[in-house]
């Protein structure tokens, strides 16, 4: 067992654990914070997707081990301060970029990494960097518009 | 995945010293070796994270070469080495996505050597020397086959150091699935000579095309490259393509990483 010191969506966190532990499991099972998905375990889908340090990073590739000092941001994290949608999770919501939800979390957190770092991406951009984030229903257009729309790109005759 | 350690040395000496026990196995990004310890492929009793050595961290310029520690994430060398060496910079900003990016190192990537992977093009053609915990090792000497290299058992990449071409441009073509490359071709050019590195297409893991070398330092165009004979080697057949396709693949992506640097 190792002590491992981490800051989880803010809060200060102490934990005693394996350090192969891999970070999605350890959300999920030990904090309870069940939105980080687990689509493929094996590195591909990026719904696993979370912030380390601010960088976007597949939680099922990485160890509780190695995080020690680290400042991890998931899912619950995304909303504005009085509970209600950040404006790329409402643009997903406006714009049906999501089916069944499941690749949901792993495509916000995905996103708001390249929106903090390009704030009005191109088509191209957003497509490239959703290479890793998989979905299997909604079929990516509507994905790309949310993007489109939260980065205020969306003429107002594609809206709705 | 089986039961293991996880260790994060702050030294390489004290990394070194864990690596010489017994089922000991170095972890980098853990990009490939996260996925193939959950595919129980591999069983150390003990894991050696690099992380916490600064030394094998950044990208520098040295005597004109440049430098990028083991350590150093292809997101780090998609941005630093950009000024320096646009080419690989740009094959680093299209290894996998953004958040495999954020994980992986270069030194993991060579001393895995998968047959697909896109650094060990560039390190081929641009003739770098891989610098280990023992000593240095030049390209041509590194690259052994399939996931094979000369690294020894315990022995460590620290960095890799690149003599900077006059231009170079790597060409990709995209496995649509894995994101690796089906086969890419990356297309160094120096004062004396042009070299010209293949990924993917080889059962020998990556080569040098050398007919194409030697057209290309006497005569530097895409035609150059399309009049000769597909490159004689013994190219891999899957469900992705098959032997003649990555063949031909291999004639049309060095053809036209030429153009693009003609233009
Ligand atoms: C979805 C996905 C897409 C990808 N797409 C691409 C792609 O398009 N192109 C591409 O090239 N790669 C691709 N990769 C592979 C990726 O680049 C890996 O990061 C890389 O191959 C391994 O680097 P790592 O730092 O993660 O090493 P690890 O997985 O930690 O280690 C790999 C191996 O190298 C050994 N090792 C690590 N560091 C050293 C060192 N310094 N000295 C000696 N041995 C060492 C380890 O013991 C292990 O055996 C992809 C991976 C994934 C998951
Ligand atoms: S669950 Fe992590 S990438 Fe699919
Ligand atoms: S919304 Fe169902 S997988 Fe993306």
């Amino acid at each position: 067992m190792q002590t491992i010191t981490m800051t989880v969506n803010g809060r200060g966190i102490t934990a005693t654990v394996e350090g192969r532990t891999l970070l999605v499991e350890y959300l999920r099972e030990n904090l309870q914070l069940t939105g980080t998905h687990i689509g493929c375990d094996t590195s591909q889908c990026g719904a696993c997707t979370v912030h380390v340090d601010g960088l976007s990073v597949k939680s099922c590739t990485i160890f509780v081990g190695e995080l020690d000092g680290a400042e991890i941001r998931t899912i619950e994290d995304m909303e504005n301060a009085d509970g209600s949608l950040s404006p790329l999770q409402k643009a997903f919501q406006d714009h049906h970029g999501l089916q069944c939800g499941y690749c949901t979390p792993g495509m916000i957190m995905s996103l708001s990494a390249l929106l903090r770092d390009t704030p009005k991406p191109t088509e191209a951009q957003i497509r490239h960097h959703l290479e890793g984030n998989i979905c299997r229903c909604t079929g990516y257009a509507n994905i790309v518009k949310a993007a489109l729309a939260a980065s205020g790109q969306l003429d107002s005759a594609d809206a709705g | 995945m089986y039961a293991f350690d996880l260790i994060s040395p702050k030294s390489l000496d004290k990394a070194l010293e864990a690596l010489a026990e017994e089922e000991a196995q170095v972890l980098a990004g853990g990009q490939t070796l996260i996925p193939t310890l959950k595919a129980r492929l591999a069983a150390p009793a003990t894991l050696v994270s690099l992380r916490a050595i600064p030394e094998l961290q950044g990208v520098s310029i040295k005597e004109g070469r440049l430098r990028i520690g083991a350590m150093t994430t292809h997101a780090t060398v998609a941005d630093q080495a950009r000024s320096h060496f646009p080419a690989l910079a740009d094959l680093a900003a299209n290894i996998g996505d953004p958040a495999v990016r954020n994980r992986g190192t270069i030194g993991g990537s060579l001393a895995n050597n998968d047959p697909s992977a896109c650094y060990p093009s560039a390190v081929l053609a641009s003739g770098a020397t891989i610098m280990t915990t023992k000593r240095s090792i030049q390209a041509d000497d590194f690259f052994l086959g399939m996931f094979a290299t000369d690294l020894e058992e315990g022995e460590l990449i620290r960095a890799v150091e690149f003599p900077i071409p006059i231009a170079a441009h790597y060409e990709k073509f995209w496995q649509p699935a894995s994101r690796f490359a089906l086969t890419g071709v990356f297309v160094a050019r120096y004062d004396n000579a042009v070299r010209v590195a293949v990924t993917g297409a080889s059962e020998e893991g990556v080569f040098r095309w050398t007919a194409a070398e030697e057209a290309l330092s006497k005569r530097f165009t895409a035609d150059a490259v399309n009049e000769l004979d597909r490159p004689d080697v013994d190219m891999i057949s899957d469900l992705h393509g098959s032997a003649e396709y990555r063949a031909s693949l291999t004639q049309v992506l060095t053809a036209r990483a030429v153009a693009r640097l003609q233009d």
